[in-house]
């Protein structure tokens, strides 16, 4: 890492901190409000797409700090919410999901519904990497 | 606040060949859903596709326009 590198990240921790969640976690999805209790009807679709799948996925509520958004957005090239991130590349939002969904290419890209004994690495995947400016959830359905 | 027509007026003229149809989903006018076919998506991957069209509005997707939903094709050919 140069020193520059390291002067924007302490100059933008936001930033940083969600570079640091899609680097920590193999399957990362950032929405409005929770797996549980999504707060957009997009977001509600994607995570019902990842949970029928059965595939294990960390979530970041975006709401709850406009920052967020803000640089997350700056980072993706992305404009809207939610955002799915597999192994560190942004797949898209909630129609290329659904498409992919559809079409098998999603659980392909998630390595699960094929006989696939990388299965139990992805839920060995660690839930660590949460600092105090990212909620992240790790869930497991 | 945009109407279809503007919507998909705007997608075609920001890329060039493209045919756009364009359903407000809520009657708002904040909430669209667009079928783009252009010449311009082959070769692309979907994200880079959306991304496209995505350009066209900038910052006014996720801000006035609340959502842009995309479904993006190459013009399919008779051989």
């Amino acid at each position: 890492m140069t020193e520059a590198t390291r002067s924007d990240a302490s100059a933008n921790p936001v930033r940083e901190a969600i570079q640091r969640a899609i680097d920590e976690h193999e399957v990362i999805l950032f929405m409005k409000g929770t797996p549980e209790a999504p707060a957009c009807g997009f977001s509600l679709r994607t995570a019902g797409a990842l949970q029928a799948l059965d595939a294990p996925f960390a979530a970041v509520d975006v709401l709850p700090d406009p920052r967020i958004r803000e640089e997350l957005t700056a980072l993706s090239n992305w404009p809207t919410i939610p955002q799915l991130f597999v192994r560190g590349e942004l797949i898209g939002g909630c129609d290329i999901v659904m498409e992919m969904y559809e079409s098998g290419e999603l659980a392909q890209a998630l390595g699960v519904g094929a006989p696939a004994p990388s299965e139990s690495a992805l839920s060995a995947e660690p839930a660590t990497g949460e600092g105090p400016l990212l909620g992240i959830e790790s869930a497991p359905r | 606040m945009p109407t279809t027509q503007e919507i998909a007026s705007r997608i075609e003229a920001g890329i060039p060949g493209a045919s756009a149809e364009v359903e407000d989903l809520t009657g708002g006018g904040d909430h669209f859903r667009a079928t783009v076919v252009a010449d311009a998506f082959a070769g692309r991957s979907r994200i880079e596709q959306h991304r496209l069209v995505y350009a066209v509005f900038g910052e006014e997707v996720g801000g006035p326009i609340h959502a842009l939903s995309l479904k993006t094709e190459t013009p399919v050919r008779q051989p």
